[in-house]
């Protein structure tokens, strides 16, 4: 291994410009002339629109327009669309609502634009959205998806407020199976709304140029290529040639930026209204109430088992709540990216899961890293965890009597497990957790009136994302290859455009690392270009875990083909049969002889075309691919989280955190730990911190960082990371995926040591203080009175 | 509109603002220093932190008029003239203490006021109480720990060199 390639932990090309405030977010790029756009937004979950009264706002200082949902529909703009068909039980496709840029006749949720406001300034387009006079009948609104079936309609397309009603599984068998078991266990379970909160908010600058007809958009997305084709194709704001999208830096996304959002679309609108170029950026308000949230599913599930332990079936009744509208691949969430992954990592013979997706009068609810898997984690991992503590047996025991041990592994709800070795994760992260010495470490808690607890969670998630044939099959409406260039210069340094994007995961770094590896030439040599529609062919962008086992993949195969078209340059040029060119160490060398040449002359030679003719062979060195993945990947592994619960105050002290994972081969063990440490953080803050809160009328009460709690440093000891390594099968890498790992494990490990303190399965997440220290005093009734 | 002036990162600067303008506005609008980040409107997310006459400060709860005369340092003016990082930007680097980089200018401001008032020897502990203003939702804090207790620690030994 070299000190920059694969396997090695380099640092991040990246962090110098990030270390010195030199990184270029959206917000940080201003265009000669630019404009503020201030959104006015509805204060009810639920009304009318009577009337709007621009008059007063438009005559304020410094208002260039104000403009509203009517002339969005007068200029024939499009809706925005969800890009994953789902079909019901009975073959009825999804009932996707008409969802306008801004909102012209119904508002929906609180927060829904309903008027723009383009000013000179901030301030004062601020000053005249408060004279924007909006009338407004409020309508009764419908809050919890528990209950969105009996509530007030919301869409004209929607009766009951239903999606779709949808099904994965042999509903008969699962019965039989059930109806044949010594042993049944049952949960209820909420997995609670999130609110993605990257710390750069939403941002968007849009610019107009009159003379070439060209849109600009700059924008906070994890795949503008994607966002391009939507504003171009379903919205029609421009012709996909003629609009650039670029995702400059973006400050962390965690699936809230794949969305294609109204915003963007009404600056790209506006932008060509005013002839000025139009910039947005979100305050923290803005980004708690439209940004698309996450998890948000209520579920009944049941494991059946024999007297052994053994694992016959699972059941899972979902009704997943998408909020007010179906937002950009939301659908695919709670059931392509949920129920298929509800096998965990265990042989299970029979699967049956029901989800009703339901619109309710709430911020609309789409991919939240993880996306369908924490939950569907959170649902076997608890199932699997109660049913030991039921049936008295340790819940290590009862996870190895039924992890699947041989592969390939075909689960009865689609996936086929490629490669993985459970018990080995299991294994090593029980010894880091030191679990022998827990029950001492659990008495050493009760002398101090401290509850102790432990609990695993031994995780599977489905990465990778995707083969086209496949995704496409089941509904999606894009493929899911990724595309690289890889571009080599005449002085041999090398530029690889990619269309995957960066956003924390630091490609420029480990893209980099294979590159040099490949090609034998300094890591300094390779830069890595991405985000820009302009300078990039079409390529999928990041989430799902993707950029390593697909993009990586993309740009493999187009080093591939570098390498053989340089092989042909460098017979040219040592004047042998190209066959007998061997490449190795960033030299071409005749084999069997001392005869060679370097990457950076071959290089030389491809581009000033002397020792060849242009009949024989093209000049120049550069290539392209699209890589599409022969299969998902399934990182796996094992969580361990150990907790201390002060009696007195319901607080829980998480004490431990073991995470072994296999992410097949790691590239940068930097930042995969890093990948992880993120990862277990937002699970965390998800079982113990972050809790979305609307009450009855559809008002968010926990609507800043005041009210709705982020995780701090304070909040975690620091992490015990590993990894085991069994590779990847489907990618030429043998790369997994680690980018959602921690936040798929995290929460079941949490609240199953919490429940394992308290000696009680009714642990709510998020597990706050509060709900805690209720728990406790429900329990011991005398003690507390 | 009322004129302030400041120093910032060591330079003499003056400005026309509205009376409402914040000290990140004026840094970012009229300098157009944009390592200055802008994360939340409840001054929870310490993004915009910088220096005031060398005491950290939330720059999106300051009026630019409160700093009428006032010594004001930013992410940009922590690095040597020739580009060398400061030592705690350093940190973060060596020990991957930043993922996508958006709190990563206000985390150092923060952790240099961390220094201040703790000194160069910080434990663990210390750090992730000290933190409580910042937020990351990126790197789980594992890293940023690290980074400060690395960071102050050059910091100090640096200090030793120079006075020897």
């Amino acid at each position: 291994m070299s000190a920059t390639g694969i396997g090695a932990a380099v640092r991040r090309k990246e962090d110098v410009r990030f270390v010195t405030g030199k990184g270029q977010y959206t917000d940080d790029v201003v265009r000669p002339g630019e404009t503020r756009a201030v959104f006015v937004r509805s204060p009810h979950a639920r009304a009318r629109i009577k009337s709007i009264d621009v008059a007063e706002a438009k005559t304020m200082p410094g208002v260039l327009a104000v403009l509203t949902g009517a002339e969005l529909a007068a200029d024939k703009i499009g809706n925005l669309i969800c890009g994953w068909m789902i079909h019901s039980k009975d073959g009825s496709p999804m009932k996707m609502a008409p969802h306008p840029a801004l909102a012209a006749t119904t508002a929906n949720h609180v927060g829904e634009a309903v008027a723009v406001v383009i000013a000179e300034t901030q301030a004062l387009g601020r000053d005249a959205a408060e004279k924007v006079k909006v009338d407004y009948e409020v309508l009764d609104a419908v809050v919890d998806p528990a209950k969105a079936k009996s509530g007030p309609q919301i869409h004209e397309i929607a009766a009951k407020n239903t999606i779709y009603e949808w099904s994965l599984g042999d509903a008969k068998a699962t019965e039989a199976a059930f109806a044949a078991a010594q042993h049944v266990t049952t949960l209820n379970i909420v997995n609670n709304r999130l609110v993605p909160n990257a710390i750069e908010p939403r941002a968007a600058l849009a610019e107009y140029d009159s003379g070439t007809d060209h849109l600009t958009l700059w924008t906070t997305s994890q795949n503008p290529h994607v966002a391009r084709l939507v504003i171009s194709a379903f919205i029609g704001i421009a012709p996909e040639h003629k609009l650039r999208v670029i995702a400059p830096d973006v400050g962390g996304g965690f699936g809230s930026k794949i969305f294609i959002y109204p915003e963007e679309v009404v600056c790209l609108w506006a932008a060509r209204k005013v002839f000025r170029p139009v910039k947005w950026v979100a305050d923290r308000t803005e980004s708690f109430l439209a940004d698309a949230h996450g998890r948000d599913h209520v579920t009944k599930a049941e494991l059946a088992l024999d007297l052994n332990g053994k694992i016959l079936a699972l059941r899972a009744r979902t009704v997943a709540n998408l909020g007010a509208y179906m937002s950009t691949f939301s659908s695919s969430i709670p059931t392509y990216l949920y129920a298929t992954l509800l096998s965990g990592q265990y042989d299970i013979p029979h699967i049956y899961c029901e989800v009703d997706a339901v619109y309710t009068n709430t911020a609309p609810v789409d991919a939240y890293r993880g996306a369908g898997r924490p939950e569907a984690t959170f649902v076997v991992e608890r199932l699997v965890e109660v049913a030991a503590r039921e049936m008295g047996l340790d819940p290590t025991d009862l996870r190895r009597r039924n992890f699947v041990k041989s592969f390939p592994h075909q689960t009865p709800v689609i996936m086929t497990y490629d490669a993985g070795d459970y018990n080995a994760s299991l294994k090593k992260a029980m010894e880091i957790a030191d679990v022998k010495g827990f029950n001492k470490r659990k008495r050493e808690s009760a002398r101090h009136g401290k509850l102790r607890g432990l609990g695993y969670s031994t995780y599977i998630e489905a990465c990778g994302i995707a083969p086209s044939q496949a995704v496409g099959s089941l509904g999606a409406g894009v493929g899911l290859w990724e595309s690289a260039e890889v571009r080599v210069n005449p002085t041999g340094t090398v530029e690889v455009l990619t269309g995957s994007h960066a956003h924390g995961q630091g490609h420029e770094t480990t893209f980099a690392q294979l590159v040099s590896e490949r090609l034998g030439i300094p890591f300094e040599n390779v830069s890595i270009v991405h985000g820009d529609t302009d300078k990039v062919q079409f390529g999928m962008g990041t989430y799902g875990s993707r950029s390593g086992a697909v993009g990586m993949s993309a740009i493999v195969k187009a080093l591939d083909k570098i390498e053989a078209k340089a092989k042909k340059v460098a017979a040219h040029m040592l004047e042998a049969a190209e066959g007998d060119i061997e490449f190795k160490d960033g030299k071409f060398t005749v084999a069997g002889t001392d005869k060679s040449a370097a990457f950076g002359d071959v290089a030389l030679n491809a581009y000033i075309a002397h020792k060849f003719s242009g009949q024989e062979l093209e000049p120049g060195l550069k290539e392209t691919s699209f890589y599409d993945p022969t299969n998902f990947t399934f990182p796996a592994g094992c969580h361990i989280c150990e907790v201390e619960i002060d009696r007195e105050t319901g607080k829980t002290a998480i004490v431990n955190w073991t995470a072994v994972d296999d992410f097949g081969t790691v590239i940068n063990p930097m930042i995969v730990e890093g990948q992880v440490h993120g990862g277990v953080a937002q699970g965390v803050g998800q079982a113990l911190l972050e809790g979305t809160v609307y009450d009855k009328s559809g008002q968010l009460v926990s609507g800043s960082f005041m009210d709705y709690a982020m995780p701090h440093a304070h909040d975690f000891p620091p992490f015990k990371v590993e990894t085991t390594e069994t590779k990847s099968p489907s990618n030429p890498l043998g790369i997994k995926g680690c980018g959602e790992a921690g936040a798929i494990a995290a929460p079941a490990a949490v609240i199953n040591a919490i429940t394992d303190a308290v000696g009680s399965e009714e642990v709510p997440m998020p597990a706050t203080p509060n709900a805690v220290w209720a728990l406790l005093q429900r329990m011991t009734p005398k003690q507390a009175a | 509109m009322p004129a302030v002036s400041m120093t910032v990162n060591g330079k003499p600067v003056s400005g026309d603002v509205e009376a409402r303008t914040l000290l990140v506005q004026f840094l970012r609008e009229n300098l157009r220093l944009t390592g200055t980040h802008v994360g939340c409107d409840t001054s929870q997310c310490g993004a915009c932190v910088v220096h005031i006459d060398g005491i950290a400060a939330k720059s999106c709860t300051t009026l630019a008029l409160q700093c009428e005369g006032a010594h004001v340092t930013t992410i940009e003016g922590l690095a040597e003239a020739g580009g060398k990082l400061h030592p705690m930007q350093e940190a973060f680097r060596e020990h991957h203490g930043l993922q996508c980089g958006f709190c990563t200018p206000g985390m150092i401001m923060a952790a240099l006021d961390i220094v201040r008032r703790n000194g160069n020897d910080l434990d663990e502990h210390t750090i992730r109480e000290q933190l409580d203003g910042n937020l990351c939702r990126c790197t789980g804090y594992h890293n940023i720990v690290k980074a400060i207790a690395a960071g102050a620690k050059a910091m100090g030994s640096q200090r030793q060199v120079a006075a020897e």
